[in-house]
């Protein structure tokens, strides 16, 4: 488990930080003008028919800024997205239904309470099943069975069952997060918790540990860098889940609720950045998994 | 004899499967457990099985499955009875908590069973999570009818495998639509396109750089929202649903076909060197043999995720087939039976897609550490 | 020779140095001291794939109090597996063993031995400090007295100064001290090494040979230790197991009266050579250098 080579910090000059980033960028910028010229290709047809139907000369720059304004878009140009994105998060009061900022927080809180469930299952489930030989045998292979079919198809009717008793909003989004992020939750941590080197448990052996010690001074610390890696899975199926949970009863709030509506009516460019929201969400929670799992990790003792 | 407390537990199933002829069977049966002679003997037989577990620990599981089936077997003929089906009480409950706690101790004793040559071992291993499974199809199926729970709210296991069988051909049809047609052309799509880059990118090490990151930072995100999108581009049928597939299968497959192509030690890239190797050769002797099990790796995810983002792509609108179309039309009609239908076909797919899959990899990569035993 | 039988079927038990800590009455039992490890047709089976393995068959092995024992063979003959039986981490099939007049399991239960692996070990979570405490927060050792001794043992194998580093800042040859620092912790009588020094390189592993000398003539345990380096197991040990694999049995045992206080060029002794080469010749004789 501890590596015994020659562990001396090693003193190679690192490149700067812009240096290493720079391939990145690069990629980016690329991609960035890629989509404009996407933009500008796919929306032309449908600006030049509107000049068309308008009776108006245009050149061929006015065609262009045609592509980059369109009100119904093919392609929604960035910086239409981005504008829209921007008004729907800061032009309107964070509680009306207007506002991007307010289906975000509902998706956001139906998340992460059912991030947090499942993740609390997920653990407590791995720990029986590590100690308690029936339930390895007869629960952990249908977990594990679970990854290989979509469960996420069953999301409507948990909806529409707790619905029926009455059960509406963060609840039934909750319990279907909750259901989605506890699988990869248990199968990383059971990895996790059976990870040490069988010498590590025959040295335990030898100290007749209890079962309880070697939980808490071996298996639960030699399981936390696969608790956080599965946790950053299982953060982004949480997620999904809570985004498909609004989808099937035409929820009048979060994220999949402005899909939808954008998908009705045909208001693309709200689409986009209904998805953009998403994608700051995922990234800003995978974020903080991640800042919070490299400060254990370094109280942890890894190697800087 | 077994250990102390495994055996009060099969003493004390025993006990509750005969104590039940003297509580009330239900609200509404004229008759209760006491007079029906049947029933009676069986019950008696099955308190015996479990009596006896506990005395020979070789055979125990064999004792408590009799007790258990036994035990299923009653329960479930009870509820053929109209007048126990929905007005139970415990007479009939009893049985049942009983049988429960048989089930726990023989999948207990299951477990414990050692000393057993491979194929024994395997056929255990396979053996007590599918009686697990069965059992909990069973409490189910009893649950339901037991406590008259309304088919629109919980149908059970019984009338969804008999809407399966009756709903074949539309079953059939909804297959082929998001299996056949969205999720396999998807997946080859987003597949092929993904290694497609990875290889180039492999070739040129500034791409890699940066699609890497790219790549796995994509990965996270909710991808299936680009539905509505795709719908806008591709129309309402299956190539907007095989669009949303092709995505999400693209990512995972550049990430980890990279991250395989850069597995293979500087020893075996040195090797290569000392033939003056060219560097297609290289790729196509070293690197891409190395990176078979990366690759399969992918592979598998996306089987489930491809399914997944069919189905879920069908929520937003398709034309009138599809697994998830049926699934979220029959939800709103609450004709849930149909629902759990779909959703056993939608499984039957997915494992049937992994598992292709992994013996595909099997084959190709036996010669992996991670199949030696 | 007869298979599986050592030459000496009864092995008389080492005379004692007279020292000055055997003053009182135990002069009088110095005749017959006690054993730490008593094994008598000691044998182990394996069920294996491919039929049965005998990783022991029929091991009759004495070791007194005080005494440094190499089990030095191939891969396969069986030193592990002993020492393993010996410190209850395997079951024998057949025969007898006692540790310390006990059951393995009973010495076990009464940490009565420290183990020590080829690999260190050490929890790369953990400090130093917090390392060779392990084994004492387990046995519910208070945290003053936990402390005195991670001192204590961590300033008998040189490694003082090194209390808060982490495992993955010292040397292997560093982290293997830190693990027998931890192993003595708790002050068991029995030491069991099994080719603690294996993964080290031969200038860093003379160094810890020295050391390990010191600490035993310094804390007088008895120690098994497990190698397959002829100079190493001649060096350290005052009595040599020789064994052979398929089945696992010893060939011969050596003893050997090195001064305790024995520096490495006693290793270019002809006595030196001479047991040297009867290891190797016992080595010979069971087929280990045979295909």
């Amino acid at each position: 488990m501890t590596s015994s080579a020659l562990a001396l910090p090693q003193a190679m000059p690192r490149s700067g930080w812009l240096a290493e980033r720079m391939p990145l960028f690069v990629v980016v910028a690329i991609l960035l003008v890629l989509w404009y010229l996407a933009a500008v290709l796919m929306n032309a047809s449908l600006v030049r028919d509107g000049f068309r139907r308008a009776d108006t000369k245009y050149s061929f720059t006015d065609l262009i800024a045609g592509t980059m304004e369109a009100a119904r878009p093919v392609v929604p140009a960035p910086h239409q997205v981005a504008i829209n994105f921007f008004d729907s998060v800061f032009d309107y009061p964070p509680d009306s239904p207007r506002s991007l900022a307010y289906h975000s927080w509902v998706t956001l809180s139906a998340t992460v309470v059912g991030f947090a469930i499942g993740a609390l299952f997920g653990i407590g489930l791995a720990v029986l099943i590590v100690h308690l030989r029936t339930l390895e045998k007869s629960l952990l292979p249908w977990v594990i069975f679970s990854q290989m079919v979509p469960i996420l198809a069953i999301a409507p009717i948990i909806i529409v069952v707790l619905g029926a008793v009455g059960i509406h909003g963060l609840l039934p989004k909750s319990v279907i997060s909750a259901y989605l992020c506890f699988f990869p939750v248990t199968i990383g941590m059971v990895k996790g918790l059976t990870s040490p080197d069988p010498i590590q448990l025959d040295l335990m052996r030898t100290w007749s540990a209890s079962r309880l010690q070697v939980f808490c001074k071996l298996r639960w610390p030699s399981s936390i860098p696969f608790l956080f890696a599965s946790l950053k899975v299982s953060v982004t199926i949480s997620l999904v889940g809570a985004i498909v949970a609004e989808l099937p009863t035409g929820a009048q709030a979060g994220i999949g609720s402005r899909l939808l509506t954008g998908s009705y009516y045909g208001q693309t460019v709200q689409i986009w950045s209904a998805l953009v929201a998403a994608a700051i969400i995922a990234t800003v929670l995978i974020g903080l998994i991640d800042a919070v799992g490299r400060l254990t990790a370094r109280r942890m003792g890894a190697a800087a | 004899m077994i250990a102390r407390p495994q055996a009060m537990g099969f003493w004390l199933a025993a006990a509750g499967l005969l104590a039940a002829p003297a509580l009330r069977l239900s609200d509404q049966a004229a008759t209760g457990l006491a007079d029906r002679p049947a029933v009676l003997a069986s019950l008696t037989a099955a308190a015996v099985a479990l009596a006896l577990a506990p005395f020979w620990p070789k055979l125990s599981p064999a004792f408590g499955l009799a007790g258990t089936v036994l035990g299923c077997a009653i329960t479930l003929d009870l509820l053929a009875d109209n007048a126990v089906a929905g007005h139970a009480r415990w007479g009939y409950w009893l049985p049942v908590l009983a049988t429960w706690l048989a089930a726990a101790l023989t999948l207990t004793r299951l477990a414990a069973v050692s000393a057993l040559d491979r194929a024994g071992q395997w056929m255990r291993d396979l053996a007590i999570p599918l009686l697990f499974g069965a059992f909990l199809i069973y409490l189910w199926e009893v649950a339901v009818r037991g406590f008259g729970v309304p088919p629109v709210l919980m149908p059970a296991p019984t009338s969804t495998a008999r809407r399966f069988v009756e709903s074949l051909p539309i079953l059939g049809d909804d297959f082929v639509q998001t299996f056949v047609r969205s999720v396999l052309s998807g997946y080859v799509i987003g597949c092929g396109a993904g290694f497609a880059v990875a290889i180039v990118a492999y070739r040129y090490e500034f791409l890699r750089r940066g699609l890497l990151p790219l790549g796995n930072f994509v990965s996270a995100l909710p991808i299936v929202g680009i539905a509505p999108i795709m719908v806008m581009w591709f129309g309402f049928d299956w190539p907007s649903k095989a669009a949303v597939v092709a995505v999400m299968c693209f990512f995972p497959m550049l990430v980890n076909t990279l991250a395989g192509l850069a597995v293979a030690s500087p020893m075996e890239r040195d090797l290569m060197r000392s033939y003056a190797a060219q560097p297609a050769q290289t790729l196509l002797k070293l690197h891409l043999p190395s990176a078979l099990p990366f690759i399969f790796n992918a592979l598998k995810i996306n089987s489930t995720l491809a399914l997944i983002g069919a189905i879920v792509a069908e929520f937003f609108g398709t034309p009138l087939h599809g697994i998830g179309f049926r699934i979220s039309i029959e939800v709103a009609r609450m004709s849930l039976d149909m629902v759990w239908a779909e959703i056993a076909l939608a499984a039957l797919a997915g494992m049937a897609f992994y598992g292709i899959v992994a013996l595909a990899e099997r084959v190709t990569t036996s010669w992996h550490p991670s199949y030696r035993n | 020779m007869a298979l599986g039988s050592s030459p000496q079927t009864s092995i008389r038990p080492v005379e004692r140095l007279p020292d000055a800590a055997a003053g009182d009455g135990r002069a009088a039992a110095a005749a017959a001291p006690a054993l730490t490890v008593d094994a008598r047709g000691l044998s182990l089976t394996f069920q294996t794939r491919d039929g049965e393995v005998q990783a022991l068959a029929n091991i009759d092995l004495q070791i007194s109090d005080g005494d440094f024992v190499s089990l030095i063979g191939p891969s396969g003959c069986g030193k592990t597996t002993l020492l393993r039986i010996i410190a209850d981490l395997e079951r024998p099939t057949a025969g007898t063993i006692l540790v310390n007049g006990v059951s393995p399991e009973q010495a076990r239960l009464r940490r009565q031995y420290g183990y020590i692996f080829q690999a260190p070990a050490l929890y790369p979570w953990r400090t130093i400090e917090r390392n060779v405490m392990l084994p004492l927060e387990i046995m519910g050792y208070d945290a003053r007295e936990r402390r005195a001794r991670m001192e204590r043992y961590l300033k008998l194998v040189n490694l003082s100064g090194f209390e808060r580093k982490f495992p993955w800042q010292l040397s292997g040859g560093m982290q293997q001290r830190a693990s027998i620092a931890r192993a003595l912790s708790f002050d068991p009588a029995l030491l069991l090494m099994d080719e603690p020094f294996g993964a080290l390189d031969e200038i860093v592993r003379d160094h810890l040979n020295e050391q390990l000398l010191r600490l035993w003539d310094q804390t007088g345990k008895t120690v098994v230790f497990v190698t397959h380096s002829i100079p190493e197991a001649v060096f350290l040990s005052t009595k040599i197991v020789v064994m052979s694999p398929r089945p696992g049995r010893i060939i011969d045992v050596i003893s050997s009266a090195f001064p305790r206080d024995r520096t490495l060029e006693i290793r270019e002794t002809p006595e030196f050579l001479k047991i040297a080469q009867r290891v190797r010749a016992g080595l010979r004789s069971g087929h280990s250098y045979d295909e």
